[in-house]
């Protein structure tokens, strides 16, 4: 009986850190930035597979490099993760704030447009992508400095824009006739590639007669060793303070001399990092591929709804408690336990398949929401400018 | 001053706009020119022929090259490029060659049902090779019966049904699942668990199971389904745990990824093949290489064809396969019966004279082929009789085939386990017959 209430909790516990984990990032960007990131799950992805691509590297290493890829691959996601986070906050985002519509459309759009770019991505589209970069950006960077920008600022867009485009173009063109399959070949293509664990994350640790997976406690570890930082980080740093202050009154704050755009960019990079970290975990325990974001982006924006928009801890509680709720369901222990009313066991059993434990815990987070629209922690007192 | 400035804007914007499209174009062609360069550098025949179907025959090749699904179909479509390149090679067919139209149906059923509808309507193909989950066959059936057209079917599947437009090259349900079953019964254990994905061809696959292990003393002690795509198995393999405290047999009918989350975790909880035999029937050498030898190892799949099998077809059925694609390449069941269907289709032609379709499909019955599986034969009833294997996964990802059957064993599309099926029958080559009637 201890045996089957020790594994049930870690079971919940072990399905709601994959939930945490993923939800965490977004936790930051929506909860405290109030923006609905739609491609957070495509962030996810672009740490799945940059793990891949480590894990790729260090095979060519060796045996024993290849037993530890995975602490290069955790920071190496953060970092790339944060970086295409920090350029759609730069590029898209800081555009709309205080437009959640317009928000939630364009970020979907560029969730299609990571999707199809893990797809098709090949050496002539990203020398082409950089070169068009360095042209376009380059020559505003020049321009921009002559004083007498504002006049001429149309002009160079004009003309630099075709430029640079049919530079970069005829460059891809002329690499993938010359070098042909060598450079238009996909890096990944469409199909789904496999992340291996070290063998170390392969096995399970036997304890009170259940069976603890290693990748599972990993997982879980990790997920305790973010909350922890984020906690820290907002508590602690001066950084946090400021994220902290925007969040709570951002006109007052830019009065007050904090660079809000600065903490801006800042907290949206943070925020996809955190995704990048959550896509190296969860490939250990699926396959990774351009949907990979999808499957997860819908629980991610269900825990924070159900924590409580802004609060760290109504994400960690919601998260657990989505976790647990849907393993005692799914796993029929509850019908089990519940045997002696005929039919409440009945009801239960129903519902004890994976498919439709996920429908009951979908009814009963609406039913919940009707009785707290705001979570389970709501923000208290005057409400924060969007 | 703001009219201006809102057209300089206007010229501005819309500048941008035409450059981009032009960029997004010029990638566009180029995507489309690397897809086909693969087929075109060694089949340059098929390339000449495009544009003028007078010296051509059109085939439309319909499959997921993207999506949960492209996993597997991808390596479908390279053993169908190989059959239609080893037949222009070869002379073709009725002395044209072979041109093939590749769409994606993007493991979205729908996509399917449109896809197909394309090929037949605006492409004006004679045939389509194509599918591999049930879902997307029932979703392109209707497409098929309403335009009386013709679809090669090459993945093993749950049965119960016999279309006059499908010709079912891979497994019917007593020619993989129901040996299978047997053999566990005689060698693993009573007990099953049956774990499958959450559509048709699982849930079909496991009411026929149930039904045979009630007939034939075994028992199910509890099943579970997994939405398609999901990896999150905690659950299920609890239920395993509870059902099965000492060890038994569970029958996998997973698809696509999931496989990859499953036998990952239930490598992690400590399930190992020597006490949880899994029996599986989507997973073949291909799968076996994305989801890890190192997870699947002891694990068993039922199949009529493995990479392993022996004899002088299949060497060398694998090494063109090899030469083509590339030595890290293998070779698996449907690509076997997809290679087949295509072998199969081009001698129906050839006996028709014409790529009619009614005349092809009465030609098409009673052919026989020489496959790397052994030989096969058309049955009246629009399927393949086969023989049947089971492996097991070895180190090197390969199976060591344990089991296999002396004879082709004839199929049988209707399930004589499954009470409303039991007693019918199908043969297309009698017209008063039909697709199902009482024996």
């Amino acid at each position: 009986m201890i045996a089957a209430l020790f594994d049930s909790i870690f079971n919940g516990l072990s399905i709601g850190a994959v939930l945490l984990i993923s939800a965490l990032g977004l936790a930051i960007v929506f909860g405290l930035m109030g923006v609905i990131n739609m491609a957070h799950g495509e962030l996810m992805m672009l740490g799945a597979y940059t793990t891949f691509v480590v894990q790729n590297g260090f095979n060519h290493l060796g045996k024993q490099w290849f037993e530890i890829y995975i602490f290069f691959a955790l920071p190496l996601a953060f970092l790339v993760a944060a970086a295409v986070g920090l350029i759609l906050e730069r590029g898209v985002i800081r555009y709309l704030y205080g437009r959640p519509l317009e928000t939630l459309l364009a970020t979907w759009g560029v969730s299609l447009i990571l999707q199809q770019f893990v797809r098709s991505v090949n050496w002539v589209l990203v020398i082409g992508l950089t070169l068009f970069c360095l042209l376009f950006f380059g020559a505003i960077w020049i321009v921009s400095r002559r004083p007498d920008i504002e006049r001429i600022r149309n002009w160079v867009i004009a003309i630099m824009l075709p430029l640079s485009l049919g530079i970069a173009f005829a460059t891809g063109a002329f690499l993938s006739q010359t070098y042909k399959l060598a450079v238009t070949q996909p890096w990944f293509g469409a199909q789904n590639v496999n992340v291996t664990a070290p063998s170390w994350l392969q096995g399970s640790l036997p304890l009170f007669g259940i069976q603890l997976p290693y990748a599972r406690l990993f997982i879980i570890g990790l997920t305790i060793l973010c909350v922890a930082a984020i906690y820290l980080f907002l508590q602690r740093s001066a950084w946090g303070l400021r994220i902290r202050a925007v969040t709570q009154n951002r006109s007052m704050s830019a009065c007050l001399g904090i660079p809000t755009k600065k903490v801006d960019a800042l907290t949206f990079a943070i925020g996809s990092g955190l995704a990048g970290i959550a896509g190296c975990a969860i490939s250990f325990l699926g396959s990774v591929g351009p949907n990979t974001g999808q499957n997860y982006v819908i629980d991610t924006f269900m825990v924070v709804v159900v924590g409580g928009v802004g609060k760290l801890v109504g994400s960690i509680v919601a998260a657990i408690a989505i976790g647990t709720v849907n393993y005692l369901i799914g796993s029929g222990i509850l019908a089990l336990s519940l045997a002696p009313i005929k039919p409440l066991a009945d009801f239960f059993t129903f519902f004890s398949t994976t498919s439709m434990a996920k429908v009951m815990v979908f009814a009963l987070i609406i039913t919940f929401l009707q009785v707290r629209p705001g979570g389970i922690f709501p923000q208290k007192g005057r409400t924060v400018d969007a | 001053m703001v009219r201006r400035f809102g057209r300089r804007k206007f010229l501005l914007y819309g500048s941008a706009a035409f450059g981009t499209t032009i960029f997004l174009k010029a990638c566009a062609s180029n995507q489309s020119t690397t897809s086909t360069a693969s087929p075109t550098t060694s089949a340059s025949p098929v390339a000449a022929a495009s544009g003028s179907s007078g010296d051509a025959i059109k085939v439309g090749i319909l499959h997921s090259l993207s999506g949960t699904m492209a996993i597997s179909e991808q390596s479908v479509v390279d053993a169908e490029l190989l059959a239609i390149e080893e037949i222009n090679n070869a002379g073709g067919v009725l002395g044209k060659k072979i041109e093939f139209i590749k769409e994606d149906g993007a493991s979205d059923w729908p996509t399917f049902a449109e896809k197909a509808k394309k090929l037949i309507d605006q492409d004006k193909v004679v045939s389509v090779f194509g599918c591999w989950t049930s879902a997307s066959r029932k979703a392109v059936l209707p497409v098929f019966e309403e335009k009386n057209h013709m679809l090669w079917y090459p993945v093993q599947y749950e049965g119960q049904e016999c279309s006059k437009s499908i010709f079912y090259t891979g497994a019917a349900p007593n020619q993989q699942i129901e040996p299978s079953v047997d053999w566990l019964l005689q060698n693993k254990g009573k007990e099953f668990f049956l774990v499958g994905s959450d559509y048709v061809f699982p849930r079909t696959a496991n009411t026929i199971i149930k039904a045979q292990l009630q007939a034939k003393g075994g028992k199910t002690v509890g099943e579970d389904y997994l939405p398609l795509g999901n990896t999150e198995v905690t659950a299920m393999i609890t239920k395993i745990k509870a059902a099965l405290p000492k060890g038994g047999v569970i029958y996998n009918t997973l698809n696509g990824d999931s496989n990859v989350a499953f036998f990952k975790q239930l490598k992690g909880a400590g399930l190992t093949p020597d006490k949880y035999p899994t029996m599986s029937v989507s997973i073949a050498e291909e799968e076996v290489k994305a989801i890890g030898p190192e997870y699947l190892k002891g694990h068993y799949a039922a199949w009529n064809y493995f990479q392993t099998v022996e004899n002088p077809t299949n060497k060398k059925f694998v090494e063109a396969f090899k030469k083509k694609y590339g030595e890290n390449r293998v070779t698996n069941d449907p690509m076997e019966a997809a290679y087949i269907a295509v072998y199969l289709w081009k001698q129906a032609v050839e006996k028709a004279k014409t790529t009619d379709i009614e005349a092809v499909r009465k030609a098409a019955l009673g052919q026989t082929f020489d496959a790397p599986e052994g030989k096969v034969t058309l049955e009246n009833n629009h399927h393949l009789a086969k023989f049947v294997r089971i492996g097991e996964v070895g180190d090197n990802g390969l199976f060591k085939i344990v089991y296999s059957t002396e004879k082709a064993v004839t199929p049988v599309p209707w399930n004589q386990f499954v009470a409303e099926t039991k007693g019918l029958g199908c043969d297309w080559s009698d017209p008063n017959k039909g697709g199902k009637y009482k024996i």
